[in-house]
Formats: C-alpha cells, structure tokens, sequence
C-alpha cells in the first residue's frame, strides 16, 4: 500500500492551505478502530443482523474515503441473472507445480516452509469442486516481488510468491510456501500488516466471488491492524485465521496450516431450490 | 445457509503479479463478428482515476481455458481463439484505464462486472448494458440518472464507453445478489 498512499497523502496536504496535515499515529487509529467496534455492538444491540463482510466505509483503513460507495446497493432478484452461473476453469489453467512456491525457481527460498490447506465451501457447507484457488504473498521478510514496493525489506531471487491451483472433488486445495514476514505500510505512522497470504476464489456462480486474506494464529498485530479490524464482528474476524495443525506438519520439513473457506453469496442451484 | 461465510478482504496494491494474465481482456478474439470493445476509467470519488483496481467481466456461457498454462515452462500462454470461455479480467492502467473485448450481449443483454480494489473492502458488482431500454426493463424503479451509470456510450464503430464511479455524483449502480 507504500506508493499509493504516497501519492494520495500529498494531495490532500496541498489542498488545504498554510497548515499541514499531521499523519495519523497508531493512537488515532486505535481510536477508529474502537468507534467502529461501538458503532457495531450497537448495531448488534439494537437488534441489527451480524455482520459477515467488512463495511466498505471503515474509516480506519484510510484508503476506503474515496472508494466506497455512498447509495445502497440495488438487489437484483431475478432467477435467470447472468451472475447466477460463472466462469469455469480447468486443467489448461494450472500446472501441477502451481501449488508449490518454493519450486518456482532455481533455488529455495529463505524463510519458514509451510503448506496450507483446507476446503472450499458454499453456505450450504457443499464442496465448491474443481474450481480456481489463486493465492499471492510477501515474502520471509515481508517484501512482495512488485515494483511499488520499495521498503528496505530484502527480495528473495527465488520466491515470487504467487500460486494457483484447482480445488479436487472434496473442495479441498493444497499450497506449499513460505511464512510471509510483517509487512509495513503507510495507512498511518509505523503501520505494520500482520503476516498474511491473499486468496482469490471462485465458486460455481459470479456471486460467489471472493477475494480475502488468510492470518496466521497468534499474531500481535491483529489489534493494530484496521484492514482486519474492518472485521468487526468477533466470530466473523477469527474466520480468517488459519489454525496451526500439528497432524499437517510434515517431520524436518514443513509446519502445517488448515484454513477452511466459505463463499458467500447464492450459488448456481439456489434458485433452482426454491430458496 | 448453515455455514458462516469468510469475510472479504481488501484486494490490495500488489495483485498485479498474480492475477492479471496476458490477454486477460481478450474475452472474444479480434475479428470475432460479435466482437464489441468497452473501455473506460475507474473513479474514485474525487473524480480521479484508480490506478490499481481490477476489473472481472462475465458474459458466460464459460469453458476453461481462459489462462491455460504452458505444460513445459507453466507461464500463461492465454486462451486458443476458438473456446469462449466468456471470462475477461484486467486490472487498470496508471491513468485508470481498462479496455475488454466482448461478444455483444446476447438474450441477457449485459455484461457482468466485479470490481476490485486498494481500498475497497469488498468487491462490487455492477452491469455494463448496451441498450438502455434493456437497462430500463432490468431497473424500472431507479432514476434516469442512476439507471444512466449501467448503459455504456457509443464511441465509434464496435467501441463502447463505460466508466466506474466508486463514489460521487456520478457514482455507478452497484448491486445485490440474494
């Protein structure tokens, strides 16, 4: 997030006229991320529905100001909509060496060897089978292989961070990697993201659309984080951390991780269930 | 519904290396007799471009083989020109820009979109329609105005204006599912 918060803080400095924005510390981030966790237990109290997904408004991550929409989104109720079906992918689209990171390139790559699996699931708790996983990450040291970000964190030549590959008739998927380190960004001062891997996932419908982060149990940056904190919902938040699973782990070779995932949204036989 | 969903994150700034593929855009090959272009910019809003958000289109009917994959050295080598796969994703320009090449919208009349972004927490889903009176009969009951932010304009032969307004007075029609 280095760049483009970059960009976005001097503009704002320059509109205003002689006096000079301070840049939020980690004090006044506390503070947005406490508001919003009041405004929710009274949403909750007032016998308002729990909250699955983020608030596209949530003041905390800075970077939502200007990016969320104001209107209410407009429900579309027909059985027949185009984004009750979705894309498909299949062999063609991933190579069995796609699921591993750290065979990838020449060498290994430095860093904590992982493997991180679990299911795909649609709300009914049914298998999202032979569908797409795409995963991407910063590397050990928390540096993501990427033009814009140029933190002092080393690059690693032999990890890009990036994988895919296609959940098997259980929903189940595998990757092998590495531990991502903390990573810093500039949402306010000395804001550090807590070790994470970015997963993007299909389902059987366009609706099932998700794009999310996967954490890593016992992080001490979770309650310093406000794009995880955008979660504020207790139950819905733990739902992004992986569990460490001793039985996963592999002897001298690889620390095992479960993370199971559920789409959202109506799938392509919701209708067609009368639901 | 049994199961509690995952909650969405935030795609972030550093998709572009995992997601985007080469002609990710290419929905229909050039020279496709139903081929029709649609471009145009993401907003935010103060009105200024988004450099880094993602675009997915989905027009169906899909086939795999949007992405195939080398099977000797696993780099994308894009689709073959015959399948339809009907999915497109290509993420914005430094000026905010997209381009995407469809099939003119069959009996459904529109085009899906998801979009993603830095700074949005959960993706957005709207329509691109060609024709207002389609967009018209989908959404009767919202204003002219809004209803506007779903029909794409005609630039010239085969080519298709549709901008995205996260916010703002021109703000896009995102919509619901379910």
């Amino acid at each position: 997030m280095a760049a483009g918060q970059q960009t976005e803080q001097p503009a704002e400095q320059a509109a205003g006229p002689a006096t000079v924005q301070p840049v939020p510390d980690q004090a006044s981030v506390d503070v947005e991320i406490a508001e919003w966790r009041l405004r929710y237990e009274k949403h909750l109290a007032d016998g308002g529905a729990r909250q699955n997904h983020p608030d596209r408004a949530y003041a905390a991550y800075h970077s939502t100001a200007l990016r969320h929409p104001t209107q209410p989104l407009v429900a579309v109720a027909d059985p027949e909509a185009l984004e009750l079906s979705g894309p498909v992918f299949g062999v063609t689209d991933v190579t069995d060496l796609d699921r591993d990171l750290t065979r990838q390139h020449n060498g290994e790559p430095l860093g904590e060897r992982i493997t991180v699996s679990g299911r795909v699931l649609d709300r009914d708790g049914r298998p999202v089978r032979g569908q797409l996983v795409e995963i991407w990450q910063a590397n050990a040291s928390g540096r993501y292989a990427h033009q814009r970000d140029q933190h002092p964190a080393p690059l690693d030549p032999n990890f890009s961070g990036v994988g895919r590959c296609l959940t098997d008739d259980q929903g189940a998927y595998s990757f092998t990697t590495i531990k991502p380190g903390a990573y810093p960004w500039r949402n306010h001062l000395n804001a550090w993201r807590p070790a994470h891997i970015h997963f993007s996932l299909f389902g059987e419908a366009f609706t099932q659309r998700l794009v999310t982060q996967m954490y890593f149990p016992g992080d001490p940056l979770f309650a310093y984080d406000p794009i995880l904190q955008s979660v504020t919902d207790d139950a819905a938040r733990a739902r992004l951390v992986a569990a460490y699973v001793h039985e996963l782990s592999q002897p001298e070779f690889a620390l095992g991780y479960r993370w199971d995932i559920v789409l959202d949204g109506p799938g392509a036989t919701w209708m067609e269930e009368g639901r | 519904m049994s199961v509690l969903p995952t909650p969405s994150q935030t795609v972030g700034p550093f998709y572009g290396y995992a997601l985007p593929f080469a002609g990710g855009g290419d929905v229909v090959p050039a020279g496709h007799p139903d081929a029709v272009t649609i471009r145009g910019v993401v907003h935010d809003g103060a009105g200024e471009p988004i450099p880094d958000a993602l675009l997915e289109f989905w027009t169906g009917p899909g086939a795999p083989g949007s992405m195939r994959r080398d099977p000797t050295s696993g780099r994308v080598i894009g689709r073959d020109g015959v399948t339809l796969t009907g999915f497109g994703r290509v993420p914005t320009d430094a000026d905010g820009s997209y381009t995407v090449r469809v099939a003119r919208p069959g009996p459904m009349q529109y085009v899906s979109v998801c979009v993603f972004a830095r700074g949005l927490l959960h993706h957005l889903y709207t329509r691109v329609y060609l024709d207002g009176d389609a967009a018209g009969a989908d959404f009767g009951s919202l204003s002219a105005a809004r209803r506007a932010t779903l029909v794409a304009t005609p630039e010239r032969e085969g080519v298709w204006r549709f901008d995205v307004h996260l916010q703002g007075a021109e703000e896009t029609v995102f919509l619901e599912f379910g």
